[in-house]
């Protein structure tokens, strides 16, 4: 059982009268990758910055191994930050930013030099040393910044959107880096990110925010399999919403719902259910199976887009009462000839036992999250 | 037709700016008396300029007064520039706009006010007038030239070096400080060379127990122009192309 390293209790910030964080709790294991993920405005940065003590909060605590931080001061935490776009040092060499902390510390030269040297090999830029960080390439900044980040060997790094400036295939370059550097040293990453996809493949856990609350916490599986509300299920992923009613509540842990006009059996969800309640069923993409319009299973509709991603055919499918369906299905070996033309007539159908069900959110709530994701 | 003239028009006009200057260095190696006539090759100007000893002692005087307050209004100007970027507070927006009210007044209302307010509070004129009138007429230039600078300015990079464990003080001496020199060098140069040439003021707040060059020159051109001054004025611009050198060579250094 991995213990807890920082536990931020109750923690409320206000800038300029606006609500930025709302009494959050929140708890970091030691030696985790956890994810702060969620549209601009969430706090997210802001929980980033109350964590590294550029901020301070209204009311709450943060506390690091049994140790409150509240108050203190940015230069006496033993975490340290990767910023945004790098914050190196533009006057000093790679070396001298990399050696920044440790001279702060007041180490021996030597020691400075020796760490300073393995840090850079560490990140793969030994050659760099003397090069001023505008001699560098965005990439190469970045991995400046971490070793620079990493030389104190702190508790816990903080990373705020620390790859949104890079282009897509370096951007994954790096992600596999930093999962790697994180397993090599051992140390605890807060990652902030906007990007769900980036935050589900690295995390060890997600923490999906909004408006200053957390929304979810749990695995990046949890959150994608198992959203716990409406925002979480629209912010990551995409997913198809499918208005229900309750038929029927079965003895045996099973629900009968009405979509539609289809009955269908689900597995009983956590919340309480009645009988006549609407519900939202959630179904993602590739859980999405379309039929040949003459197949007895399925609701019918017509193929209005179809998009060729090389490993997947994603389709937008119009059913006849108006929803939209997004599928995505996987090309399939045997049928080489598998693809559909628009205005092409279809079924869409899933396998019981792959949906969510979430309950209605009230109406002000609804319109809110679908705006947001 | 369409290439000659560009050219002309650009040969005209470097003409017009370097001919005087031109005419000025030729001058002062004149040999002959009049100041319009060539009369061969000679230093004697430079020899009867450096045999002039109030002229020396006047020169003297006006570097010391340029240094000083020069010096004086980047510390003030550079601390200011930081307190209007960093801070908010009530009334930042007039006190910045006041700057500019400094810079645009008219020379001869900024003198004829601080040479009443010396006489008000009974100082005596010379160099502690000059500076402090000189210093403040350097600093709006010198608190714009910073804040220019501060306004490019990465608000991540202090935070960062907090970061790492400096201390507010140590991260301005290792941070701040050195991103915003070229700025402070460009503040203090500019400062240099406004004490340096100015006339207006210096006139009415200078005494006469502290001459300084311009006012010197000024008083030796109103008995006639001496070959002497076309000495001083290419001395003068051999150590102005000399510290623009310096200056450029500093700024492209801190850059590598």
């Amino acid at each position: 059982m991995k213990q807890t390293l920082l536990s931020l209790s109750n923690l409320s910030k206000q800038f300029d009268g606006k609500t930025v964080l709302d009494s959050l709790d929140l708890e970091i294991l030691d030696g985790e990758f956890i994810t702060l993920l969620g549209p601009s405005g969430c706090g997210k940065t802001t929980l980033l910055r109350l964590m590294a003590g550029f901020e301070h909060p209204d009311d709450g605590s943060i506390t690091l191994a049994g140790q409150n931080l509240t108050h203190t001061p940015p230069e006496h935490r033993p975490l340290n930050t990767v910023f945004q776009n790098y914050a190196l040092f533009p006057h000093m060499s790679v070396f001298d930013n990399v050696a920044y902390g440790l001279k702060m510390e007041k180490r021996p030269k030597d020691e400075i030099r020796q760490r300073v040297d393995d840090a850079l090999a560490m990140v793969q830029l030994e050659d760099f040393a003397r090069r001023k960080p505008h001699q560098l390439s965005g990439g190469q900044q970045q991995r400046v910044a971490i070793a620079r980040a990493v030389i104190k060997r702190p508790k816990m790094l903080l990373l705020d959107e620390p790859l949104s400036a890079l282009d897509y295939k370096l951007r994954r370059t790096m992600q596999v880096e930093l999962k790697r550097l994180q397993r090599e040293l051992g140390i605890t990453f807060v990652f902030v990110t906007h990007d769900q996809e980036e935050a589900l493949s690295m995390s060890d856990r997600v923490v999906v925010l909004k408006d200053g609350r957390v929304q979810q916490l749990g695995t990046p599986r949890e959150v994608y399999e198992r959203p716990a509300n409406l925002f979480t299920a629209r912010f990551v992923g995409e997913t198809n919403f499918f208005a229900g009613r309750v038929d029927a509540a079965n003895g045996d842990d099973t629900i009968t719902v009405d979509v539609f006009g289809l009955k269908r059996t689900f597995r009983k969800p956590d919340f309480q259910v009645f009988e006549g309640q609407p519900l939202h069923v959630l179904l993602r993409p590739e859980d999405i199976r379309v039929l040949a319009p003459d197949s007895d299973d399925g609701v019918a509709g017509k193929v209005v887009e179809r998009n060729y991603k090389g490993s997947t055919l994603d389709s937008v499918i119009h059913l006849d009462d108006g929803t939209e369906v997004l599928a995505s299905e996987f090309f399939d070996e045997d049928d080489p000839t598998f693809d559909y033309r628009l205005g092409e007539p279809v079924k869409v159908s899933w396998v019981d036992g792959w949906e969510w069900l979430l309950p209605e959110e009230d109406a002000d709530a609804e319109a809110e999250a679908s705006a947001d994701a | 037709m369409t290439r000659w003239l560009p050219r002309t028009y650009l040969t005209l006009v470097y003409l017009l700016l370097y001919v005087p200057i031109l005419v000025l260095v030729v001058f002062s190696f004149n040999d002959s008396r009049s100041g319009y006539a060539w009369g061969g090759l000679s230093l004697r100007w430079y020899e009867a300029l450096f045999n002039n000893r109030a002229m020396v002692q006047a020169m003297w005087n006006s570097l010391w007064l340029a240094l000083s307050a020069a010096t004086v209004s980047t510390v003030i100007g550079a601390l200011t520039a930081l307190a209007l970027h960093r801070y908010r507070f009530r009334g930042k927006q007039v006190l910045n706009g006041m700057l500019f009210v400094v810079m645009m007044s008219p020379e001869i209302v900024l003198a004829i006010s601080l040479l009443g307010l010396f006489l008000l509070v009974g100082l005596q004129l010379g160099y502690v007038s000059l500076l402090l009138a000189h210093v403040t007429f350097c600093l709006p230039f010198v608190v714009i030239t910073v804040m220019a600078r501060l306004s490019g300015f990465d608000e991540r990079l202090p935070e960062a070096a907090r970061d790492l464990g400096a201390s507010d003080f140590t991260m301005t001496r290792t941070v701040l400080i050195p991103v915003i020199m070229p700025a402070l060098l460009a503040g203090w140069l500019l400062g240099f060379t406004l004490s340096l040439d100015d006339v207006v003021v210096s006139t009415f707040v200078g005494g006469p127990s502290y001459e300084i060059l311009p006012l010197r020159i000024y008083s030796m051109v109103r008995v006639g122009l001496k070959p002497e001054v076309n000495a001083l004025g290419t001395l003068l611009l051999v150590f102005s192309l000399v510290m623009l050198m310096l200056s450029q060579w500093i700024l492209l250094r801190s850059k590598r």
